[in-house]
């Protein structure tokens, strides 16, 4: 077994775990933050992003040992004190979700897509969505909501 | 009248959660105790299971049990069950193979399930299954369709020779066979409808749990359709009577037509739970997905369309071999024969049409219903011909259609083959998709694709499907062995809030919303007054569950039915409180009336009154307002329309780029426009992948080659452009809300139109055929082939 | 995915210390290789070795005409340092379009070119730009690292700290995607350097490899037309996968053809 201390979601937490515990074995099973979820064993559906120190990755493709000392940010620690990230709202009113499992995942590459592109193009919505599979929207609602969302980031800054 | 009923765009209700990370799927749920199941599934597509020998599992870490087919068969769990039977030409019944939830004697497709170990973790569990030693003696084996009907072919069961399942047909061979003998023009075509893995996100996961001390079996399952597992693990697989029988379907992420099935794992899971003590869980892995989960489509066909000179349909004959893998699914007979044979008329007008089906079994993941299931088949086939026809008769391929559709004033409109169409305007969508593309300017956006080095075609489907599934009498003459109505009990609370318990369940499709919608049109109340409870048996009295678009359309009006017999009850008491006759009580816009005065009392006060019944006629009206309706569709609905698809090929590669998709539906009156587009958008993807990327490829030998995400393309962001979604209404005729149905209409209307804009763009190169998906080295090979030919 | 012991070395000595002690110890940096094949069970070590902890692999710099990139230098950071779209842009460009976003914030050049998967970028762009692999203990040449299907020069203690390209005059990247997982079925980077033309094909073999004969008709003209007299004889090619060697090799003509003139 092994310890490590992280922070999730601005919470300390010190866990003993497996060095092959996968970080989002980790968040699911001991920490029992279930919004991050598991759709594929190979590393391409992105279900699974999280932020570690600010940047999406694939939980499922890291482990949590990897994640010591490192600030993780799970959907779960998006909104804040309620209310939601800009954009978990574009996601809602432009219908950017239908069975919401992909959502999680979908939801925290995009923000983080905004965060560091602030005004992108559908294109790059597009290409910056590749490690995300959605398979109820089509994407059509998604990358509306990730343009949006951009839009209201940006308005919000002026 | 509402700013919330029909017609609005309501913002979800069930986002919040989603968006929160707060959703609760099976995977999510963790009992007390819980061991962890992973299953031993065969690596052979065909091989006797000589022995097991679990000793070196049982001594590894954590192992509770290795369960194998020896004890499913001493504990007299029941086989899995086909809910279908399909009656042969000659009169006989169909092959109806043994289903054993865990294999006995003989493993038949890669994925077959052979043993179960459980241990106190997953990780454990699947250590241990390593070490679970089977010894295999591997026979052929057959995965491919045309190989499994060659003579000499691997048998996969000594009880259907020649593999066949079932030889079915439909139609009038006499009347089909004249209309062809004196035809001025025939077209013939062979086709290939791919065989594709549904996906859907969530893998299916299932947590079973028996107590012991109360003899209580829950069960935590991914599926669309919670009643029908409890009604099947009840009667045939657990054999416990459904008072004792809890399966909850919490929130599923994505079905697609997979999570309908009854499946051995969430048997297993919960006989294993009476036999460990322990709750047992099991999760699917992607790859395990690959080989368990059922696949879709499959079929191959031999096709004729029979014409006037002038391009006038007179009829279609069509031959098909369908896929049913080593195992018969729970639907799966229906899927090649009612939703597929009855849907070959399409919207056309087509006096004679004979078909003829035989379902073949290979060594493969049985094959089931996808989204579409069937219609997909159906409208791949009808408009892949309708094209050839056009370019072979020199018609465009826009007239031809034209000519051919049946006509607004035709309906209801009896087709050759046992469906009649209630109501539909096939040529005003086409004129709608048409505008919305701009069509009148495709030459244009051609020579500006041409410019850029770029191969443009334009490809075309006018389809029609069946959905609202579906007719009880009529699907138990077909062989259904159930019935498919829906049910909704709806509760109006005292200070007239509302909680609606449907049979239906929502895994996508926004029930939540669109059935609170259906409540505030009806009764006036804001959808945050009206909760929607679906999937547990426990809390909904039955229901029928969600697949073939049929939630809104029976589902609704089940609703739309019970909310009748409440609003009739609560005349009843407002005319006691308005001291009126109950005849001159009218209900409208949330308010009980007395016909041309001003009296009134709203429907809170009706409620509260039936509620707290102080002055009320309790002689002769029951104290309460709540009530269940069970709805039987009286025929299926038939929404349609037009797809029309611009995609650029790169000649010199070959790869296909989407850019333009232009769709107008009619599914019938719209409860929630951005809901229905959303249905759309995804049913379109879907389609667009089956036409482009998806494939389950199996090698000769019955080991899938496509079996993860690496090698099985999903359709992505960039692999899709965004899509221009139209709808006219036509309102359905014979259910009380006019609704059709939308979940499926993208996946069954654009392959072909897909299909037929590459072969458009081909054209000019001597290309005349493809097979789906027309993945670049299809495309450049075709290319290839036929510039080859012509040099 | 099989248990091990997990260390966090805090220097390259210490890090080799481990591995030297671990027969069947791996290597890990960024894990977007590893992990999935861990997964798979397809390797099984002992010990698992992170490199996360050890200063100075993450660094990008320029020294004198060579950029030198640190073992454990995202693709991310590759594709959006200053530096590199400065000084070669086609090898920011290559990196920006390997995996997607979250693969790409996770995998290092270290990793990936410890790893060699044979439809990987990288190798693609170490080839033709003739850079060197810096290790712990020698200095590697482009032309000599790559041995074949996840084959290195690399010995089993051996551990990669940076890789220094000396920068062409030009050069670009031209990929075919997998659909499905985004590796290279055919990708071709050209490089006109002071030395010559290179140009190295990945995704298409076994292991990356140059096109000779191409570079040398583009060491005389550099136009794009070259790359359509190129023969790759398909019975090089890779054969069992999904692309047949035919079309991998009419892949590598356009390919070439597309980079040659994205170096324009």
């Amino acid at each position: 077994m092994a310890t490590i201390s992280l922070q999730v979601n601005g919470k300390s937490h010190v866990a003993d775990v497996e060095p092959r515990t996968l970080l989002v074995e980790l968040l699911r099973e001991h920490l029992r933050l279930t919004g991050t979820h598991v759709g594929c064993d190979t590393s391409q559906c992105g279900a699974c992003t999280v932020w570690v120190d600010g940047k999406s990755v694939k939980s499922c493709a890291m482990l949590a040992v990897e994640a010591e000392g490192a600030a993780v940010t799970t959907i779960e620690g998006l909104a804040t004190n309620g209310k939601l990230h800009p954009m978990q709202e574009a996601f809602h009113t432009c219908h950017g979700l239908q069975c919401g499992f992909c959502t999680p995942g979908m939801v925290m590459r995009a923000a983080e897509l905004i965060q560091r592109n602030p005004n992108p193009t559908e294109d790059e919505v597009r290409h910056g969505l590749e490690g995300n599979l959605c398979r109820c929207t089509g994407y059509h609602n998604i990358v509306k909501a990730v343009l949006t969302a951009a839009e209201t980031v940006r308005g919000g800054a002026q | 009248m509402s700013d919330q009923g029909l017609g609005v765009s309501v913002a979800r209700k069930e986002d919040r959660r989603f968006l929160l990370g707060k959703g609760r799927y099976t995977d999510d749920v963790s009992l007390p105790g819980q061991a962890h199941a992973v299953f031993v599934r065969s690596p052979h597509a065909n091989a006797v299971i000589r022995g097991i020998d679990a000793s070196q599992a049982l001594q590894a870490p954590g192992v509770i049990a290795v369960l194998t087919g020896a004890d499913v068969a001493a504990d007299d769990l029941g086989g899995i069950p086909c809910g279908w039977t399909i009656t042969n030409k000659d009169g006989s019944k169909m092959v109806a193979p043994p289903h054993p939830a865990l294999a006995q004697g003989k493993a038949r497709h890669a994925g077959d399930p052979v043993a179960m170990v459980i241990a106190e973790t997953r990780a454990q569990a699947k250590d241990a299954a390593q070490l679970v030693d089977v010894d295999y003696d591997p026979q052929p084996a057959v995965a491919h369709l045309n190989a499994a009907v060659a003579p000499g072919a691997p048998q996969v069961w000594d009880e259907a020779p020649g593999n066949v399942c079932f030889d079915w047909h439909l139609g009038d061979p006499a009347a089909t066979e004249a209309e062809f003998a004196q035809a001025a023009r025939v077209v013939a075509i062979d086709l290939t409808n791919n065989r594709i893995a549904p996906n859907a996100i969530e893998p299916r996961a299932a947590n079973g749990h028996y107590d012991d001390v109360n003899d209580h079996y829950t069960l935590y399952t991914t599926s669309q359709n919670p009643h029908l597992i409890r009604l099947l693990m009840g009667a045939f697989t657990l054999k416990v009577p459904e008072h004792k029988l809890r399966v909850v379907a919490p929130d599923v992420g994505g079905g697609f037509g997979s999570k309908i099935f009854h499946y051995a794992e969430e048997l297993l899971v919960l006989w294993a739970s009476r036999r460990v003590g322990h709750p047992v869980k099991w999760t699917s892995d992607r790859s395990e997905a690959f080989l368990s989960d059922a696949h879709g489509r499959d079929h191959v066909s031999h096709a004729e369309l029979a014409l006037t000179a002038d391009g006038k349909f007179r009829a279609l004959r069509v031959r098909t071999l369908a896929n049913m893998g080593a195992y018969l699914s729970t639907f799966a007979p229906a899927i090649p024969t009612y939703l597929h044979a009855t849907l070959l008329s399409g919207p056309y007008v087509l006096p004679a049409i004979y078909a003829e089906v035989k379902a073949i079994f290979t060594n493969t993941v049985p094959v089931d219903a996808v989204r579409g299931a069937g219609r997909p088949e159906a409208t791949y086939l009808l408009e892949r011909l309708v094209d050839k026809a056009a370019r072979e008769l020199g018609i465009d391929r826009v007239e031809i259609r034209r000519k051919n559709l049946i006509q607004p004033d035709q309906f209801p409109y009896q087709t050759p083959v046992a469906l009649q169409y209630d109501v539909g305007d096939y040529p005003a969508t086409l004129d709608m998709a048409l505008e919305a593309i701009d069509y009148g300017k495709y030459a244009e956006r051609k020579a500006a694709s041409e410019q850029r080095g770029k191969l443009r075609g334009f490809g075309i489907s006018t389809y029609i499907e069946a959905c609202g599934i579906a007719p009880s009498a009529l699907v138990g003459a077909l062989g259904a062995g159930a019935g498919l109505y829906e049910a909704a009990t709806v509760r109006v609370h005292p200070t007239g809030s509302v909680t609606v318990f449907t049979g239906t369940h929502s895994h996508g499709q926004g029930h939540e919303t669109t059935f609170a919608q259906l409540v505030n049109e009806r009764l006036g109340i804001p959808v945050e007054n009206v909760e929607i409870v679906h999937g547990d048996t426990d809390r909904i009295p039955f229901g029928m569950g969600t697949y073939g678009s049929r939630s809104a359309a029976v589902g609704g009006s089940a609703i739309y039915k019970a909310i009748d017999k409440i609003v009739d009850k609560g005349k009843k008491i407002a005319a006691h409180l308005l001291e009126a006759s109950v005849a001159d009580i009218e209900f409208a816009d949330g308010k009980y009336k007395v016909a041309g005065t001003d009296r009134e009392k709203s429907f809170g006060e009706v409620a509260f009154t039936a509620y707290v019944p102080h002055n009320y006629p309790i002689e002769t009206v029951e104290p309460g307002l709540e009530d269940s309706a069970f709805y039987d569709p009286k025929n299926f609905t038939f929404p349609g329309g037009c797809h029309l698809v611009e995609v650029e090929v790169d000649p010199e590669t070959g790869e296909v780029d989407v850019v333009d998709v232009a769709i107008a539906d009619d599914v019938g009156v719209i409860i929630n426009p951005m809901i229905v587009d959303g249905q759309a958008h995804g049913g379109l993807a879907h389609g667009i992948g089956q036409a482009l990327l998806e494939e389950c490829v199996y090698d000769a030998d019955g080991q899938l080659l496509s079996g993860s995400f690496m090698n099985y393309t999903m359709p992505r962001a960039a692999d899709l452009p965004s899509f221009k979604v139209g709808n006219h209404v036509t309102a359905c005729t014979h259910n009380p809300t006019g609704i059709k149905g939308v979940g499926e209409v993208g996946a069954i209307g654009v392959p072909p139109a897909v299909i037929n804009a590459v072969l458009d763009a081909l054209a000019p190169l001597g290309v005349t055929d493809i097979t789906m998906p027309a993945t670049p080295e299809k495309v450049w090979r075709a290319i290839q082939a036929a510039q080859g030919g012509a040099a | 995915m099989k248990n091990f012991e997990f260390h966090r070395p805090q220097s390259v000595a210490d890090a080799v210390t481990l591995l030297k002690g671990h027969e069947a110890a791996k290597l890990l940096a960024g894990g977007q290789s590893l992990l999935p094949v861990l997964k798979l069970d397809l390797a099984q070590p002992s010990d698992l070795v992170s490199l996360a902890k050890i200063p100075g692999l993450k660094e990008i710099r320029s020294e004198g005409n060579d950029l030198v990139i640190g073992a454990l230098v995202t693709h991310d950071e590759v594709a959006n340092s200053a530096e590199v779209k400065k000084r070669i842009p086609g090898l920011a460009g290559l990196a920006g379009g390997i995996g997607d976003a979250q693969i790409r914030n996770r995998g290092t050049i270290g990793g990936s070119l410890a790893h060699a998967d044979p439809a990987a970028d990288y190798p693609a762009a170490i080839v033709a730009l003739g850079a060197t692999i810096v290790t712990d203990r020698r200095q590697i040449a482009a032309d000599d690292y790559f041995k074949g299907l996840f084959q290195t020069a690399l010995e089993p203690d051996e551990i990669i700290t940076a890789v220094r390209f000396p920068v062409p005059e030009r050069s670009a990247y031209a990929k075919f995607p997998h659909p499905a997982s985004k590796y290279a079925v055919a990708g071709v980077m050209v490089a006109k350097t002071a030395g010559g033309v290179r140009v190295a094909v990945t995704g298409a073999g076994p292991k990356v490899f140059r096109l000779p004969a191409l570079e040398a008709s583009l060491g005389g003209n550099f136009a794009w037309r070259a790359a359509e007299a190129v023969e790759v004889s398909p019975g090089d090619l890779r054969t069992g996968g999904e692309a047949s060697p035919e079309y991998l090799a009419h892949l590598i003509k356009v390919m070439a053809k597309r980079a040659i003139q994205a170096c324009q």
